[in-house]
């Protein structure tokens, strides 16, 4: 498995952990969150909301009936689930910024140990905008980032600071990468699963921040 | 009272110079993409745009940003879009990025007579720099303006002659909220019908929003994104 299965199929498994209480109203941030979709955990009744204004996204539609009225967050085209529901923009951030979204998964370009995260640009190099992050990462109930561990040149991700704009401050939860699971808490990082083999020492290295073993 | 135009042309004729317009969509769905091309030849400039997207490379609001007509956009998130990003990386475009629910929420308190609100979104970050910033119940949130145009341009499905609006899956998105907070409000439609062959408790947007009204010709839609599975035997 590379990086990104071992990140994505970990990822699921968090939607194990939704109930009743919690409600089964999750938002998939574009990019490698969209592919938990493909993961969901058998008899989990996960109800995808889309930011563009749909609840209850279903599988990509069969070839031929793709419709342009009819896509995700991510400009792909879907199909509806049973029970679907469409809305406008307000609404739907309603629901985002109103703490209705019991869950959240994000992609991130750089995650403090304070559960800062930076997501939506490089300054001078990259500026796509921050679309829906912030306000997911304000409103949604638990805000779950998932990304490689450390940057494609090997630099921290996972750091003491963020150096690039924040989407927001201290609004992480837990963050998953091919190395390991790591929650933000009062003390700092702390470890709570190792993956695909590592070790707390390597682990450790490919991290800025002290955790917590 | 008519509402009716027969093209967008003669509904976008007096769009002028320096005009502040919302544009309806989200990516290219829903977007008025008629009305941009009438207002691409009508040729007015000096343009705010406020949009959640900037089209992309080939489609959508790219045309009046090849065409410089536009002087500044508020959006939330403008990837896909190289012209964009050249002009704004050349500094020969303003750009305003707003979070897409603060976006939505601006437009929305526009529309309804609300010119602020405190939102939690985008405390802590290069959005909330220069706003007041104030805590409610111990959690701090950030005072947003909201935002009326001068014009505005959404995409339906359908509309009566009327003005009211039904929109298309997920074809809405920002076109309600956009119709409520144009001064000049006006709508494509795909299909033009008379009042009463739309169900009243189906109305999307009510007629009060809209000024004008016409039905596309072409009916051209893109999809930017296509996804789609194998059928299985």
């Amino acid at each position: 498995m590379n990086a990104r299965e071992i990140i994505v199929r970990r990822a699921a498994q968090e939607l194990l952990t939704l109930n009743d209480q919690s409600g089964y109203y999750v938002n998939l941030g574009i990019g490698i969150p969209t592919m938990i979709a493909n993961h969901v955990p058998a008899g989990i009744p996960v109800v995808l909301q889309s930011e563009n204004g749909m609840l209850g996204i279903g599988p990509y539609p069969y070839e031929g009936e793709e419709d342009p009225d009819l896509i995700n967050a991510g400009k792909e085209t879907v199909s509806e689930a049973a029970g679907t529901s469409y809305f406008d923009s307000a609404l739907s951030f309603a629901m985002i910024r109103g703490g209705h979204v019991a869950m959240t998964f994000l992609g991130g370009l750089q995650v403090s140990a304070h559960g800062d995260l930076a997501n939506w640009m490089v300054p001078g190099k990259m500026v796509k905008g921050m679309g829906g992050a912030m306000d997911l990462v304000a409103g949604a109930r638990r805000v779950i980032v998932i990304m490689e561990h450390r940057a494609k040149d090997g630099a921290y991700k996972i750091l003491n600071r963020c150096s690039l704009p924040l989407t927001g401050a201290r609004v992480v939860h837990r963050i998953i990468t091919e190395m390991c699971v790591l929650d933000v808490t009062q003390e700092g990082l702390r470890a709570v699963e190792l993956l695909n083999g590592e070790t707390p020492a390597t682990v450790q290295a490919a991290t800025e921040p002290k955790v917590i073993f | 009272m008519n509402k009716v135009y027969p093209d967008a042309a003669s509904a976008l004729t007096d769009v002028p110079h320096g005009a502040t317009v919302l544009v309806g969509g989200f990516g290219l769905c829903g977007i008025p993409e008629e009305a941009i091309f009438a207002l691409h030849d009508l040729g007015a400039r000096h343009l705010t745009i406020v949009s959640n997207n900037a089209g992309t490379t080939e489609h959508g609001l790219v045309h009046l940003l090849k065409n410089a007509q536009v002087k500044k956009m508020v959006s939330s998130y403008v990837g896909e879009n190289e012209v964009f990003e050249r002009q704004m990386l050349s500094g020969e475009l303003e750009v305003e990025l707003t979070p897409q629910g603060t976006l939505a929420e601006r437009i929305r308190a526009g529309g309804a007579g609300i010119p602020a609100f405190f939102t939690a979104t985008g405390v802590g970050t290069l959005v909330a720099e220069g706003k007041e910033v104030r805590e409610f119940d111990g959690r701090p949130y950030v005072l947003e303006r909201g935002i009326v145009g001068d014009f505005a341009l959404v995409h339906a499905w359908k509309g009566d002659t009327d003005g009211n609006l039904i929109y298309r899956k997920t074809a809405r998105n920002f076109n309600p909220m956009m119709a409520m907070a144009g001064r000049i409000t006006i709508a494509e439609v795909e299909h033009l019908v008379q009042p009463g062959e739309l169900e009243p408790d189906g109305i999307h947007t009510p007629a009060i929003f809209v000024q004008r009204i016409f039905q596309c010709r072409a009916n051209t839609k893109h999809v930017e994104r296509r996804t789609v599975r194998k059928r299985t035997p």
